[in-house]
């Protein structure tokens, strides 16, 4: 069996494999460099690179942030990190006003290659403040690119893809899957943005998911099994570039599509893969386009109620076998 | 490299500071004469900051600028034609009119962009320091804002954040007294609203006057030698004054008539031209400075006129380093 490493481990990994290639990669953020990040994802990497190229900040995230874009526009590539997704809202001008819009209006004269890493979504019960998906924030977003794994080999992989391009990139970690475990990636191992991953193929009915609710529609999947159903999981990994030609070709093959989002179901990135499934893909399909999604409601504390909000593998069984029937 | 500017020096400096103020004047007209859309935010009052900066930076350098950039551009090096073709929607426009007056920028020239957002563009100055220092070069870089910039949180987050990195940036204050059409005064705790600041972050700070160029050019030059030297950052008030309004048509009605008359008394090319009357340079040769720099106006305005309008293909170009703007396959 092949060497297992936690989401979490395979973070820092990916950082460094990147750190020790280019010596223009640097990292900052609260807490990142001695204590290793409030989710023990930096561990080592200031012991290896030094505080120079490993930096903490103050509790400051648009200089945090404003400061990697303009490192980025003059030669450096800054992995910058935002502790909770939830606090991009405290330097959102940085995401939606400056960083993707520099490069277009200034007719291409600059460019910002930046990676802004950021602990995205529920399921550890931290409240209504810490434990949003805000994925569709990004992708609403013209100029961001965006991703979101959802496994440790691809972790590795998309980080070395994030810091490569010379375009700015959103990459959220799932709080919910930092302690799960996968194979760990080879050497080398580079993962190009917008490429679908088919985690389970199936002939029945495609699930389209991305990070933390893969592994509930594998799970479904697994669940369904038992009567004889295949369901295919498409693993987005990234909603910018979003690979559309994946997702119409499983539903070419399954012609049924229950998409699993943990975003809000309003304005959640579940409503354009749909749009564009029922826009170039309508006479592929032989039942409506099923969401799952968050309620829009914030994020409860307990658990009973956060149950009740995000998507579960029993919501995700329920919707399946209803568009099975359908 | 702290700059006694000499009397060719100064005499140069006139004249760019000249063919600014021409440049915004031309922009003034044709914006009334409808040629120019959306809005611009005119900087004639204050060529002596943007000039006396440029004239201490090294080329090198990198300066960020707000929407009251047009100065910043061509002090750097932008040229009026295609600073005007931007603001007339050309396709010769400084950024293929995709940015417009708002957003002037030439990389080339190390002059970084013109943001339009209050202080956001604080923190990409200290993140352009920042990669100085990384990089292992005694680059600096600079920030221009206004006075209302001081009171929105990323002002503070940068002071902090560079102080505590010793980063080689400066943070200089266009204090014109107004933000849009409301005195500083009235909205902020301190008198001097950048300069008294600086002393929580335990920053040095001077307060100097913005409408002379010699001055600025001094100022700058010991904060950019400090900061080259690790020193770290500097904060700088120019105080200083908008002949036009803060936009567009904007009459400025809310200045006192007195306090109007007694900034455009020190106006920052009058300052220049009594300053080379002092060290002995003939009026013919002012004159002649003027004269050449009227020149140069007339042309670009002549330039940007004729050019051709924005190519309507731009719109979907450079989104993306590969140059394009495909979001799914
Ligand atoms: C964050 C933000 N708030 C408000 C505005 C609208 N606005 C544009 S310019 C301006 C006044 C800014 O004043 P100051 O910083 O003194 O610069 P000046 O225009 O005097 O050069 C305001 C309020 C904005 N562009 N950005
Ligand atoms: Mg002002």
């Amino acid at each position: 069996m092949a060497d297992l490493i936690t989401y979490r481990d395979a973070v820092a990994d990916g950082i460094a494999r990147e750190m020790r290639r280019d010596p223009a990669v640097v990292c900052l953020g609260e807490d990142i460099g001695a204590a290793g990040g409030v989710f023990k994802t930096t561990v080592g990497l200031q012991a290896e690179f030094g505080p120079h190229r490993v930096r903490d900040t103050p509790i400051s995230e648009q200089a945090i942030v404003g400061i990697a874009m303009g490192a980025a526009m003059t030669g450096i590539r800054p992995v910058a990190e935002i502790m909770f997704s939830d606090f991009l809202a405290c330097c959102w001008d940085y995401l939606a006003n400056e960083i993707p819009k520099m490069r277009y209006m200034t007719g291409g004269q600059v460019t910002v290659p930046l990676v802004i890493r950021t602990a995205n979504g529920g399921g550890l019960g931290f409240g209504a403040q810490h434990s949003q998906s805000v994925e569709n924030w990004a992708l609403a977003v013209p100029g961001l690119k965006v991703v979101a794994p959802s496994n440790p080999a691809d972790v590795v992989g998309l980080l070395a893809s994030a810091i490569r391009t010379d375009d700015p990139v959103v990459f959220f970690e799932h709080k919910g899957l930092f302690a799960s475990r996968g194979e760990a990636a080879p050497d080398g191992h580079v993962v190009p943005l917008g490429e679908a991953a088919v985690a389970r193929p199936g002939t029945d009915i495609t699930i389209v998911a991305l990070a933390a609710t893969v592994p509930l529609a594998l799970a479904a999947a697994d669940e369904l099994a038992g009567s004889g159903v295949q369901a295919e999981v498409i693993d987005l990994r990234c909603l910018v570039p979003l690979d559309m030609a994946a997702v119409l070709a499983s539903v070419r093959k399954t012609s049924r599509l229950l998409i699993v989002e943990e975003n809000p179901y309003q304005g959640g990135w579940g409503g354009t893969v749909a749009s564009i499934v029922a826009d170039e893909g309508f006479e592929l399909l032989d039942a409506p386009i099923r969401r799952v999604a968050a309620a829009c409601v914030p994020l409860p504390f307990a658990d009973a109620l956060e149950d009740e909000v995000i998507p579960t593998t029993p919501k995700v069984v329920a919707a399946l076998r209803d568009l099975l029937a359908y | 490299m702290t700059a006694t500017v000499d009397a060719p020096r100064l005499l140069e400096l006139y004249e760019l500071m000249s063919v600014i103020r021409g440049t915004e004047k031309a922009a003034h007209d044709a914006f009334l004469a409808g040629l120019v859309k959306g809005t611009t935010h005119l900087a004639a009052g204050h060529e002596a900051v943007a000039v006396g900066a440029s004239a201490a930076l090294r080329p090198d350098d990198y300066v960020f600028a707000t929407y009251r950039g047009h100065h910043h551009a061509m002090a750097r090096g932008a040229a009026p034609a295609e600073c005007l073709a931007e603001l007339m929607s050309k396709a010769t426009g400084v950024c293929q009119a995709k940015g417009g007056s708002m957003h002037l920028t030439k990389a080339s020239a190390g002059m970084l962009g013109s943001y339009a957002i209050v202080g956001a563009h604080l923190p990409l100055a200290a993140g352009a320091a920042w990669s100085a220092l990384l990089r292992g070069t005694d680059q600096v870089a600079v920030a221009f804002f206004g006075d209302g910039a001081t009171n929105i949180g990323a002002f503070h987050e940068a002071l902090n954040l560079s102080a505590v990195w010793a980063l080689p940036v400066l943070f200089i204050c266009e204090n014109n007294l107004y933000m849009e059409y409301t005195p500083i005064s009235s909205v902020t705790a301190v008198e001097h609203p950048a300069a008294d600041r600086a002393a929580a972050y335990r920053l040095p700070a001077e307060v100097i006057d913005g409408n002379d160029v010699v001055v600025v050019a001094d100022a700058v030059g010991r904060a950019a030698d400090r900061a080259r030297a690790g020193g770290g950052p500097t904060v700088l008030e120019a105080q200083t004054y908008r002949h036009f309004g803060h936009s567009r048509t904007d009459p400025a009605t809310y200045r006192p008539a007195e306090e109007v008359q007694r900034w455009l008394a020190r106006d920052p090319l009058d300052v220049a031209s009594r300053r080379l009357s002092e060290l002995g340079v003939p009026d013919q040769e002012i004159t002649a400075a003027a004269a050449r720099a009227a020149g140069v106006v007339a042309d670009a305005v002549a330039a940007a006129k004729s050019a051709d309008g924005a190519d309507p293909a731009q719109a979907l170009t450079d989104v993306w380093a590969d140059g394009g703007h495909q979001w799914r396959t």
